[in-house]
């Protein structure tokens, strides 16, 4: 029997799974620090099923905490960003192209420092340790927590990149660094982006990593636990601590393989309506369908793989913006209101009417159309049916023109309606050849995490001189498959999904590295 | 020399309007249309679309001017990158190379620049003279000098048909620039080439500058508006929700020059050697089909069958550009016709070196203006200049698209 959690911006789900079937589920408010909300939800599946905390083999999280933090630009450090790459790139300094809110709460102090490597080796320019002491000596004295350190080919030689952050550890001792080759490939800017970006939540990542393993200890619960990477597959928790990043991406991918599961449709928009946005997907053969090139994260350039997914405002606690004393009204243009995209967030269950709160959210406005039941519809104040059916005309007309976007083919498609939100599309929207709402929809995350995928990798220099390229490369597809079954994926699901090459230019004999990936489903015992 | 504005038809309702200013829409369009007339080639625009962004931002303008407007002798540079675009990845620009370079061949020639335009529309440097441009307050010319993107720089319609590439003008990020006078074209992409890669894979090139009369004679036209119409029907289609490889077809048919384009591939990366080799980014990608002959045969009960159908592949050879697809070890592009992958889903179009394993994409294959068919074009820049085996034959006949 396995755990799996999805920590949202607004619910905790646990969903306890015994090989295909779910045992038990729960769904708990979200809390800050997330722990008790994890305890809470976990307590509630333990109970409900009769499972004692020993009999569990494996938890594996899920969580949009980084996500949601970094698109809302909320608990994000400013960042010292250290550039080997002068000359080059000037052009285009560091977060050239972010928008103004993620830039104003990310950017600590930037240095365009002479470094970087030429595509054969040679040094762009020298790397000058004076230099980077002194601006190790800014980022100390501006009490910067945390610094990102890129140079250019730093993929193919980290070199540079670590004697910075030798020095930056020696001036600015417990400072948090993270360093663009431990992060990404080849494509400066983007990895670049990327870095920072991991840099700005390395508190918060140490913070919510700590809520997990501290939420376990409390329930006696001492089996592995694992954190979903954005592909779906799982990583330690010390590693998310360390390279949060990696977890962007995996909250749309969990909903997409729930909803796959629980269905059993493989080609198919996914819908996952939560707190704060409705995330649309798209499943091909079963698969999240991903974005070939680059990918915007809150607006913010990276070259992760992540599923190809549109966030839109609109989730069940998206404020609903109209006068109070409109409420009543039997006309409302479209002038007179708006939806989202801001949220109550985790602050429903305290801030919605529905809750004692005395604010308008779309939960407010469904509950009160009879959509949904859930907290006290007598707490909401009486809205015309004139303001619900133009409310919720609002969210639908959102929801058809997010479907509108992500398809790329004309044709009706089937929806599937997963997410604790789901009350908020109330009929098959345009597009949609018929809509589905498997049972347990609302906990799909949860469940597409307890269904996480084990991966092997292999990050090697091989030599392919002597036309020895095919050979080389059928080896590693051979032990990297092996290394996912050794790690207990199903050897009938395992699939290489990537392979990276890079010429070593300054090494001799053809030198290439090589990284690979195969990826599989667990095993079930 | 700068723009004299009042000589030029402002009024873009009077015809066709020989001066326009372009927005932010009209370069990202561009920037679609680009990467698919550079046939993979030319680099991912990117960086070069940020750039451009912060000098509208910061109120620079972008004039695009016909190459009908252009005084007779006034002096016309051709703009672009050479080197590998594999290194331009990680190596971005100082931003002072393009600007020497103007100052540079200015000086050489005792004459000022009146007006810019890419060397190749391909790409990136399709879009990088409307930075020069912006830079510069002058005029950007509705033209490009190869009506796609090559890897070499005497495959361009000006040597083709005579013109001299002199003087050279190459500089880099650290400030070096050179002047070359090349004793022929060829041996200007000789000696060029070797310095790319001593400036470190990638450096900003000025060639085959010339007076307006001469860019008027060999000049590729009109090639800027119809990328940013090819990047405007992509992008309208999507926001329709119809199918935005049917729109980019239409508009092609629609074009005067690249009338005969379609969908050739469906499939995904299985195999990618690419290397950054004697300053190009060069090597094969292979695609294996989602059509089903593969996988039905191979479930299929008959093992017999299976084992006869080998499964169906597209393989496409690359240097910078894609110069050939062949299907199952058949012929059905080469160049000059243009072979651009795009994303199956979003239409996205892929340069070669964001090729990546696994990708799923579209092969898409146009035709080229007759311009570049001629039999001393050919000569240049077909099938024959890259050592490829087979004769020429239009992608239209190939695929048997008349």
């Amino acid at each position: 029997m396995r755990i799996g959690i999805d920590v949202g911006g607004t619910n905790t789900d646990a969903v306890l799974m015994s090989d295909r079937t779910v045992v038990a589920w729960a769904k708990r408010p979200t809390t800050r620090p997330v722990e008790d909300g994890i305890i809470a939800a976990l307590t509630a599946v333990l109970a409900d099923s009769g499972v004692a905390a020993k009999s569990l083999e494996a938890v594996m999280i899920g969580t949009t905490q980084f996500t949601n933090a970094f698109v809302e630009a909320r608990g994000l450090l400013k960042v010292g960003v250290i550039r080997l790459a002068s000359p080059s790139g000037e052009a285009l300094p560091p977060m050239i192209g972010w928008p103004r809110p993620l830039r104003q709460a990310a950017e600590g102090q930037t240095f365009l420092l002479p470094g970087g490597y030429e595509f054969d080796g040679r040094d762009i320019a020298p790397f000058d340790a004076a230099k980077v002491r002194a601006a190790a000596r800014k980022i100390r004295a501006a009490g910067l927590e945390t610094v990102a350190i890129t140079s250019v080919f730093a993929p193919i030689n980290a070199s540079m990149e670590e004697q910075a952050a030798a020095i930056v550890h020696e001036e600015c001792p417990g400072i948090s660094i993270t360093l663009s080759s431990s992060i990404g490939r080849i494509g400066f800017l983007e990895r670049e982006n990327a870095t920072i970006m991991n840099a700005s939540l390395s508190a918060l990542a140490r913070e919510v990593v700590c809520s997990f393993h501290d939420a376990l200890r409390e329930l006696k619960i001492e089996v592995p636990f694992y954190v979903s990477q954005n592909d779906g597959t799982l990583m330690s928790a010390d590693y998310a601590a360390k390279l949060p990043i990696l977890t962007f991406g995996s909250g749309p991918t969990n909903s997409l393989r729930g909803a796959a599961f629980l269905t059993g449709c493989h080609d198919a928009i996914v819908i996952d309506v939560g707190g704060t946005t409705s995330d649309i997907g798209v499943l091909i053969s079963g698969f999240p369908r991903e974005s070939s090139v680059a990918v915007d994260i809150g607006g913010v350039r990276t070259n992760f793989r992540m599923p190809d997914v549109l966030a839109i405002g609109l989730g069940g606690g998206s404020r609903v913006h109209l006068d109070p004393t409109r409420f009543g009204a039997d006309v409302l243009t479209d002038d007179d209101f708006s939806v989202g995209p801001d949220s109550v967030g985790h602050r429903l269950t305290s801030d919605a009417y529905l809750f004692g709160g005395e604010t308008l959210t779309m939960s407010d406005v469904a509950v009160s159309a009879g959509l949904a039941t859930f907290g006290d519809a007598g707490r909401v104040p009486a809205l015309s049916p004139t303001v619900l059916k133009t409310v919720m005309g609002r969210a639908h007309r959102l929801i058809e023109d997010g479907i509108d976007s992500m398809k790329t083919m004309a044709g009706d498609i089937p929806v599937i309606v997963v997410g604790g939100g789901g009350a908020l599309i109330s009929e098959k929207p345009r597009g949609a050849s018929t809509l589905l709402r498997p049972d347990h929809a609302s906990v799909a995350n949860a469940i597409g995490a307890a269904f996480g995928q084990v991966s092997g990798e292999l990050d090697r220099v091989v030599s392919y001189s002597g036309g020895m390229r095919d050979q080389a490369l059928a080896d590693i597809r051979t032990q990297v498959t092996a290394m996912a079954m050794a790690a207990g994926a199903c050897p009938a699901t395992v699939e290489v999904v990537d392979v990276d090459e890079m010429a070593l230019n300054y090494l001799p004999g053809q030198s290439v590295r090589v990284r690979a990936r195969a990826v599989g489903d667990l095993k079930f015992s | 020399m700068t723009v004299n504005r009042d000589q030029f038809d402002k009024d873009q309702g009077s015809g066709a309007a020989v001066m326009r200013y372009l927005t932010l829409e009209d370069v990202r369009d561009m920037a679609v249309g680009t990467a698919l007339l550079g046939s993979g080639g030319g680099g991912a625009a990117h960086t070069t679309l940020l750039q451009l962004e912060a000098a509208l931002a910061a109120g620079q303008e972008i004039c695009l001017i016909d190459l009908s407007a252009v005084p007779d002798d006034a002096l016309i540079a051709p703009c672009g990158w050479i080197g590998a675009p594999t290194v331009s990845e990680e190596k971005l620009p100082n931003g002072i190379e393009a600007s020497r370079g103007l100052a540079k061949l200015e000086q050489v020639k005792g004459q000022k620049v009146f007006a810019v335009f890419p060397i190749e529309i391909g790409g990136s440097n399709g879009l990088s003279p409307l930075l020069i441009a912006a830079e510069q307050g002058i005029p950007v010319v509705d033209c490009d000098g190869m009506g796609r993107a090559f890897p070499e720089s005497q495959m361009v319609v000006f040597n083709v048909y005579g013109c001299s590439a002199n003087p050279i003008v190459m500089t880099d990020e650290k400030g070096n620039s050179i002047v070359i006078e090349a004793a022929t074209n060829a041996e200007e992409e000789r000696l060029a080439r070797v310095l790319s890669i001593a400036m470190g894979g990638t450096c900003h090139v000025i060639d085959y500058s010339g007076s307006g009369y001469q860019m008027k004679q060999h000049a590729v036209r009109g090639t800027i508006s119809l990328s940013i119409t090819i990047g405007r029907s992509v992008r309208l289609a999507r926001q329709a929700g119809e199918d935005p490889f049917a729109a980019l077809m239409a508009c092609l048919r629609q074009s005067s020059y690249y009338s005969h384009g379609g969908v050739l591939f469906d499939g995904k990366i299985v195999d990618l050697d690419r290397t950054t080799e004697d300053g190009f980014a060069v090597g094969r990608v292979t695609l294996e089909g989602f059509g089903p002959t593969a996988r039905s045969a191979a479930h299929s009960v008959d093992r017999m069958a299976a084992d006869r159908i080998a499964p169906d592949r597209m393989e496409v050879e690359f240097q910078n550009e894609n110069l050939v697809a062949r299907r199952s070890g058949r012929i059905v592009a080469a160049v000059p016709d243009i072979l651009t992958f795009f994303d199956r889903e979003t239409a996205e179009p892929i340069t070669t070196e964001r090729l990546r394993y696994g990708q799923r994409l579209k092969l898409v294959g146009v035709s080229v203006p007759p311009l570049l068919r001629t039999p001393q074009a050919l000569a240049v820049f077909g099938p024959q200049a890259f050592g490829i085996a087979e004769q020429y034959q239009p992608i239209e006949i190939l695929n048997g698209w008349l």
